[in-house]
């Protein structure tokens, strides 16, 4: 026990204490943070701030352009010259553009008008989508008020539905189910897992490579166990993933945060309207707040204290599986990096089998196809967390979960196996069929 | 008494019998050479002995006790084909392994020091081992293997890729853990190193035993009543007819005596016929020459 701790110390220690750890650790929440910071100072920035004139011949604004309203790169200047002179003039008058509202706007019933603005510089995206959305918010209320209606009145003809899903079940339907947000969090969190098994299991492969390659593992293999060697190997890289993706799990939101209050609080919460509008088309803000509102609802009412735990156990099956295979692998191929990929085309493929059987699991959580995919120990570990957001059933859980411990219980048995003979094999190039014979070698 | 003794040890791979019922003792104390040709089983045998791989059949004994979870720990061993983490530091390195042997950390940072100041090397505690040159890290991996104070030494090949000094360097070093009582065991296939270092030996081919004993007894058993004769004038013509001539210059003969004869009866003959005999004397066989004719033999 003392020698496979000290295994485990060194697989540990070594990896994180390494610069590139460290780097791609602590790097990764920046470079999110500095890409967030970019991308909001990219969508918000706009030239200088817009003074624009504006001559209304519709009367749309009665006498002052706060009816209008400025934001923080749009400022609205109400003149009485005409359109024409002001053509002239708006330079040295030291305005950017002529805003004409001409007298069809209140006239007209059409729903599509144009209007003219006049500007040696065109305006940036955000801002004629603000100046676009102002006068179209203006206008309705004009004619609201033209054709005699209470606004009130209006308001309360407006209706948001929401299905809400009932099963018979009191204690289910309590809860306020949303698929989509569930379909998200399961697909983000079978990504993870689908990524976080690949990338520390090859890590796993290189590691047992170098030792072969090196020639350091006769030494350690007069010591120790092969068998010791292999898994503390596997747990220490391991207890790396889970120190990489804890550190991550905390910095990451964090530092979205504070750079999201940092540069966003500098943002006009206009303009950031007027952004969302962009990316989502026609978003009505109060729909939108409905949507936030509705999506913490539903991530607060997510059972944390089951998914995190059932998250975490499905992860190491699914590790302790893979990564074995990976260190069988690693064992019988030495330093050909080449070979080394062709072996785990079929591992990758297995695991992108997985990752497919996924997305469709969370289109169809109660489907069979979801169920028996559950059931398969090499697809569980995405699969399962994938629809944890869905509450399956307690004992397809469990009995998933025994199957899979099982079945990395039973590889781990097995590469041992494969390992103890490839990481003294050198030489030939092993085959798969010899691979499949070192199995039954005799110690 | 025997530090070590192999007892009708058998392994078996799947097309071939690596150890083919081989039984030998190494005496405490002694410098023992594990002799053979490449691929003739001394690999095979070291795994067995270090409990790497276990005997099919046999049984292998250390200090009197079947090899057990102990075993380890009483023996140092350097494989051939050696190698150290590249990006470990010296002292962090050399302390994992000497854990790994079973040393407490206290001790292992001991003995690692005691170590580093006899090689006069104890500022590279913190370097990186891919900073070393080769004979430096042989250094290192030399420290790595003794610094349990093992029983048993196992060097397999130790001065393959060595140069002049560093071979040197080793050779005093394992005369002197010899003297302080190790027992070491010497695989190789390279005989004139045997015939300098050991005192007893075993050959062994294609995974059988081929002979065993002291290096004296061995060259004895396998002379040939070769005699060097320096002479003063002229050999008598018929000297060839009973005696056979190997070489002839000036005045310095080899010949041999035939199976059973006394090398008295060959001086007796040179006398007679007044050849002034200088100097006799017989000429014992390399380890060499017995290993290629052995190895020759068990071929057929």
């Amino acid at each position: 026990m003392s020698k496979l701790w000290l295994i485990i110390k060194r697989e540990y220690f070594t990896r994180v204490t390494k610069k590139t750890f460290i780097l791609a650790t602590l790097g990764t929440p920046l470079a999110i943070a500095l890409f967030l910071a970019v991308e909001i100072y990219v969508l918000s920035y706009e030239s200088e701030s817009n003074r624009i004139a504006v001559v209304d011949d519709s009367g749309l604004v009665k006498g002052t352009t706060k009816a209008l309203g400025d934001n923080k790169t749009v400022k609205f200047f109400l003149k009485n010259e005409t359109f024409e002179e002001l053509q002239k003039t708006y330079k040295e008058q030291n305005y950017d553009g002529i805003l004409h509202l001409p007298a069809k706007l209140t006239t007209s019933k059409n729903k599509d008008l144009d209007i003219v603005y006049f500007s040696e510089d065109k305006l940036g995206i955000v801002s004629k989508d603000f100046i676009e959305k102002k006068i179209g918010t203006r206008l309705e209320e004009y004619r609201i008020e033209q054709s005699g209606y209470d606004r009130k009145v209006l308001d309360g003809f407006e209706t948001q539905i929401a299905l809400n899903q009932k099963t018979g079940n009191k204690e289910e339907d309590d809860k306020s189910f949303s698929a989509e947000i569930a379909s998200f969090i399961g697909l983000l969190v079978g990504y993870i897992m689908f990524f976080v098994v690949l990338i520390y299991g090859s890590m796993v492969m290189r590691s047992v490579m170098e030792e072969k390659t090196n020639r350091i593992v006769e030494v350690i293999i007069s010591s120790v166990k092969p068998f010791q060697l292999m898994l503390g190997k596997i747990i220490g890289v391991g207890m790396v993933g889970l120190t990489q993706l804890g550190i991550w799990a905390i910095l990451i939101p964090a530092i979205v945060m504070l750079t999201s209050m940092v540069i966003g609080g500098n943002v006009d919460p206009d303009s950031m309207q007027d952004m969302g509008a962009l990316g989502g088309g026609d978003i009505d803000p109060e729909e939108t707040l409905h949507k936030i509102t509705k999506i913490i609802e539903e991530l607060s009412n997510l059972n944390w204290w089951a998914i995190i735990p059932i998250c975490l156990a499905f992860f190491l099956g699914g590790y302790f599986l893979y990564s074995s295979i990976f260190a069988a692998l690693g064992s019988a191929v030495g330093d050909d990096a080449a070979e080394a990929q062709s072996l785990t085309i079929p591992i990758t493929g297995i695991l992108m089998l997985g990752f497919l059987l996924m997305i469709a699991a969370v289109r169809n959580p109660n489907s069979g196809l979801a169920f028996w995919s559950s059931m398969i120990p090499f697809f569980s570990p995405i699969l399962i967390p994938a629809r944890l957001a869905f509450n399956p059933p307690w004992w397809e859980i469990l009995l998933s979960f025994v199957l899979l411990v099982g079945a990395a219980l039973f590889f781990v048995w097995l590469s041992a196996r494969i390992y103890r003979v490839g990481i003294l094999m050198y030489g030939k190039k092993a085959t798969m069929k010899e691979i499949a014979k070192w199995m039954f070698y005799k110690d | 008494m025997n530090v070590l003794e192999l007892d009708q040890v058998v392994k078996q791979y799947e097309n071939h019998t690596a150890v083919d019922n081989v039984s030998f003792a190494v005496p405490e104390g002694s410098i023992y050479g594990l002799l053979g040709p490449n691929g003739a089983g001394k690999t095979s045998l070291i795994r067995i002995i270090t409990t790497i791989t276990k005997a099919d059949s046999g049984v292998v004994y250390l200090n009197g006790e079947k090899l057990n979870s102990n075993t380890p720990s009483q023996i140092g061993y350097m494989p051939e084909e050696r190698g150290l983490y590249k990006k470990m530091k010296v002292g962090e390195q050399l302390m994992y392994l000497a854990q790994l042997k079973g040393l407490s950390k206290a001790n292992a940072k001991k003995e690692i020091n005691s170590w580093l100041e006899k090689f006069e090397i104890t500022s590279w505690w913190d370097k990186k081992v891919d900073e070393l040159s080769k004979g430096m890290q042989q250094k290192i991996q030399f420290i790595s293997t003794i610094v349990h104070r093992p029983k048993l030494l196992i060097l397999d090949e130790p001065f393959s890729g060595l140069d002049p000094i560093n071979t040197n360097l080793i050779k005093d070093e394992i005369y002197q853990l010899n003297q302080e009582g190790t027992s070491i065991i010497f695989s190789t296939h390279r005989m004139e190193q045997v015939e300098e270092i050991c005192e007893q030996i075993v050959l062994i081919n294609k995974g059988k035993k081929v002979l065993d004993g002291k290096v004296k007894d061995v060259k004895f058993e396998n002379k040939e009543n070769l005699f060097r004769i320096i002479f003063e004038g002229t050999l008598p013509a018929h000297i060839g007819d009973h005696f056979k001539l190997e070489s002839l210059s000036e005045n310095e003969l080899l010949i041999k005596v035939p199976q059973g004869e006394d090398s008295n009866q060959l001086l007796a003959e040179l006398i007679k016929n007044n050849v002034h005999v200088v100097s006799f004397s017989e000429v014992l066989p390399t380890l060499n020459e017995i290993f290629i004719k052995q190895v020759g033999e068990s071929d057929e």
